[in-house]
């Protein structure tokens, strides 16, 4: 099975958000890095970029295919896992720890409402 | 209209991704890509390519129907020989590319070639039109169901083939093959391959492919191998995937703008052959390269290639190459811009990437 944390919320394309504080971390779940097999390239927004809810931030790639990454939440962008850029594989070894995305300064709070729950998530991808 | 399966499809479906090619539901990955393609460079794996199509040949005039419709010298084969060759319509453009076989057999000439996956029915059409419009004695047969083949392929490919066959296959040059029993199943073996490592191809009866699967991954220990390795494989060769490389609606090249000038013979007559004598002539605007990305991304089917803010050509096949973790790719580009060393872009997504044409295989 794989891992659907509860500490965070998900889009049904698959990007996730934490949910406390301020501050969001974003990445792709368990599912999503393991239906894309092999993780060879991520190309994403530089700090201080602006990212709107469900629009395309960036890109996830593997041998096999190419996905285009939507943001959970709008806000600034106030960290990027460069490591990802040398060590895409991360993404695959620990999506929801060493292979996160973005960090963003969530402008509105209310959007994680849009988002799927840890059950409505595992609920989609079962 | 429902996917063709490989008789191995059930053995194998709850360790295995699928997907669809040719018409085909086939394994694209076991594990992952980069482990099935390391194991292929550095040990052994076996792939199950029962998705390629088979067809035979046989009788008194074989050798000329197989002549005159491929662009290599079938002539040249003796008994238990291989040679990769084109299939081209009257103006010279490729419609897929093969390996014909010569089969020993005492009563008829005979021969066996393999067609892409999805163009076994097509092929099979062609050779029997141009038989009866030629009035050839010839038996032509798509036997496509009734074989499964598999690809065992890496340096340690001939150990494992010399265990599970009977016959002593590590004398063979590359391209010979024999009848022999595998894993107790009568079966055809040859050192072919698509991945540029040694190794084997294994014909046989559908029904006796379990036990030939069986008998390498598990008593060889060869590691199942997906689609996915085999495309990043071949990519790395610069060997070319019909379909894609070329299509004769997609894609149409003749062999000299796909670098597979060297199988086609204009000693020979067939179809196709008087297009590309004058082709051999004049030259090509645009030729097969290699390509290397010089900034981060990757290049991918379709991408455009630009030099001066031109467009000179497009990318064909392009992926992150396992070996050498660099974007490669392969396309065409136009003549003048094709030598090694010369720098151009790839449009990847609508941004401009500085790349090099590069030789090709991109591996040593």
């Amino acid at each position: 099975m794989f891992e659907v944390p509860e500490d965070r919320k998900y889009m049904e394309s698959h990007e996730y958000a934490t949910t406390d504080g301020d501050t969001a971390t974003v990445g792709i779940s368990d599912f999503a890095q393991d239906e894309l097999g092999d993780v060879v390239f991520v190309e994403l927004p530089q700090t201080g970029d602006e990212v709107s809810q469900d629009a395309d931030f960036g890109v996830v790639e593997s041998i096999k295919a190419v996905s285009d990454l939507y943001a959970p939440v709008s806000g600034t962008v106030t960290a990027v896992n460069e490591e990802l850029f040398d060590r895409p594989e991360l993404v695959n070894e620990d999506p929801y720890g060493d292979g996160w995305m973005l960090e963003i300064d969530v402008a509105d709070e209310g959007e994680f409402d849009d988002l799927l729950s840890a059950d409505e998530y595992r609920e989609q991808t079962e | 209209m429902a996917p063709r399966k490989p008789p191995l499809s059930d053995l194998y479906a709850d360790g295995a991704r699928f997907t669809d090619f040719g018409g085909w539901e086939m394994p694209v990955e076991f594990d992952s890509i980069q482990t099935e393609h390391a194991a292929v460079r550095e040990s052994v794996g076996i792939f199950d390519v029962s998705h390629m199509g088979e067809i035979t040949v046989s009788g008194p005039d074989a050798t000329a129907l197989l002549q005159r419709l491929t662009s290599n010298d079938v002539q040249a084969l003796s008994v238990g020989d291989s040679q990769y060759a084109m299939f081209t319509d009257e103006s010279g453009t490729i419609l897929d590319d093969t390996i014909v076989y010569r089969l020993p057999d005492e009563a008829a000439e005979r021969y066996l070639f393999v067609p892409n996956a999805g163009h076994d029915e097509e092929a099979y059409d062609r050779f029997v039109a141009h038989r009866d419009e030629w009035d050839l004695d010839a038996a032509v047969e798509n036997e496509t169901d009734t074989w499964a083949m598999v690809a065992v392929q890496g340096p340690d490919a001939v150990d494992a083939v010399e265990r599970v066959a009977d016959a002593d296959v590590s004398p063979f040059d590359w391209g010979d093959g024999t009848f022999t029993q595998a894993a107790g199943v009568e079966s055809w073996v040859s050192r072919t391959g698509y991945t540029g490592e040694d190794g084997f191809e294994i014909l046989c009866p559908t029904d006796g492919i379990e036990a030939v699967w069986e008998a390498f991954v598990e008593n060889q220990g060869c590691t199942p191998c997906g689609l996915g390795a085999r495309d990043t494989l071949r990519t790395e060769m610069g060997y070319l995937l019909s379909g894609q490389d070329f299509d004769p609606a997609e894609e149409p090249r003749n062999p000299f703008e796909a670098g597979v000038g060297w199988t086609v013979d204009l000693d020979t007559e067939f179809v196709g052959r008087d297009a590309l004598a004058e082709i051999a002539d004049a030259g090509v605007d645009e030729e097969f390269v290699g390509l290397m990305l010089r900034e981060r991304g990757i290049a991918r089917h379709g991408h455009e290639i630009l030099a001066e803010g031109e467009t000179v050509g497009h990318v064909t096949s392009g992926t992150m190459s396992p070996t050498l973790d660099e974007a490669i790719a392969l396309g065409y580009v136009e003549s003048d811009l094709a030598d090694p060393g010369t720098e151009v872009s790839v449009a990847v997504r609508g941004r401009e990437k500085r790349a090099e044409i590069v030789p090709t295989p991109f591996i040593d």
